[in-house]
């Protein structure tokens, strides 16, 4: 979805979801945002991401939406951390950190460059 | 439920390592293109004298997940048994447009495309099913594809044993020290499956993190 703002300027719609609002969501009602966002052309900008086994249910997910119309989602984030207490480490128990995530239509995201601590990706109109 | 997965797959994996009759089913995942079927090739030629699944340089050649089962591999005095799951290449982006610049008719590519979307979906649900993961990374690209990082991330979170195969070492641009510095926590293995170049090495590896 392209907007056009006073001066006739072709604009791109950037949605920043916190953290807290994440929290609240189921992860079938993340997803669902997620691919909705993307479908209308908006780029999602996911303050902590999604946890390993959501990205791999939004992958599901996208794959069965595939069609000649819609290719997919570009979606990058910075490998996850690992949370672990004393006691995590006695156990052998941790939790994987989510991380930012910028997530949007292939035709729209274009990442160019990205380690540990930098992702670059350039965002146009559809 | 990954901790639940976790420990299910692990006692089942202790129950059948005490009764000496359980392969060990270890999914060979990655991007497209990165070399898995080459590699189930080269192990199970390796250790059965036969091929596992065609290979090919238009991307998501493999759109089904193929098993071969009992794959024994020996190491010094001892041997481990491998269930070997190939797994069709895992993308976030398919279009079938991209097959067309490989001669590919559109109607081909689009059935090529539906099918492809469907093997990334079946390579998916196989992670809940499976006591570890060959994860394939090409050592001439970036390695910090979203795919690796999400398989990375689900292995972590399910604490199961992964070892990071870092493939087609013979080309001239490779760099397995790229994937070493990305994910330093983790054991790589630098291979060419096609070559067969550092393949007991690799062996040692699996022996030591699925035994």
């Amino acid at each position: 979805m392209t907007y056009t703002n006073i001066s006739g300027e072709k604009m791109v719609r950037v949605d920043m979801i916190s953290e807290d609002l994440l929290a609240s969501m189921t992860s079938a009602e993340k997803i669902r945002m997620i691919l909705d966002g993307v479908m209308e052309g908006k780029i999602l900008v996911l303050e902590r991401g999604l946890m390993p086994e959501e990205e791999a249910k939004l992958i599901e997910a996208t794959m069965v939406e595939i069609s000649p119309e819609f290719v997919g989602i570009e979606m990058e984030s910075y490998p996850a951390k690992e949370r672990r207490s004393l006691m995590d480490r006695l156990f052998g128990r941790g939790k994987s950190q989510a991380r930012l995530t910028v997530i949007g239509s292939p035709n729209q995201l274009k990442t160019i460059k990205k380690d540990r601590g930098l992702i670059t990706a350039l965002i146009s109109e559809v | 439920m990954g901790m639940w997965s976790s420990l299910r797959g692990r006692f089942s994996l202790w129950v059948g390592k005490i009764f000496g009759r359980r392969s060990v089913k270890i999914g060979i995942y990655g991007p497209p293109n990165v070399g898995k079927t080459t590699l189930a090739n080269r192990i199970i030629k390796d250790w059965s004298g036969e091929d596992m699944g065609a290979v090919s340089d238009i991307p998501h050649e493999t759109r089904r997940v193929k098993r071969r089962r009992d794959v024994k591999i020996n190491v010094d005095r001892s041997s481990i048994k491998l269930d070997i799951v190939d797994t069709p290449g895992l993308a976030t982006k398919i279009d079938f447009r991209d097959f067309l610049s490989y001669g590919l008719e559109e109607e081909e590519a689009k059935k090529r495309a539906k099918e492809a979307a469907e093997g990334v979906i079946e390579s998916i649900r196989w992670l809940d099913d499976l006591d570890g993961v060959l994860l394939v990374m090409d050592a001439t690209e970036d390695p910090y594809t979203q795919v690796n990082i999400t398989v990375i991330g689900n292995m972590e979170a399910r604490r199961l044993p992964m070892l990071i195969v870092s493939n087609k070492i013979d080309l001239p641009t490779a760099s397995p020290v790229k994937i070493i510095e990305a994910f330093p926590q983790h054991t790589v293995v630098p291979i060419s499956a096609l070559k067969g170049n550092n393949m007991d090495k690799l062996y040692d590896d699996i022996y030591e993190h699925f035994r």
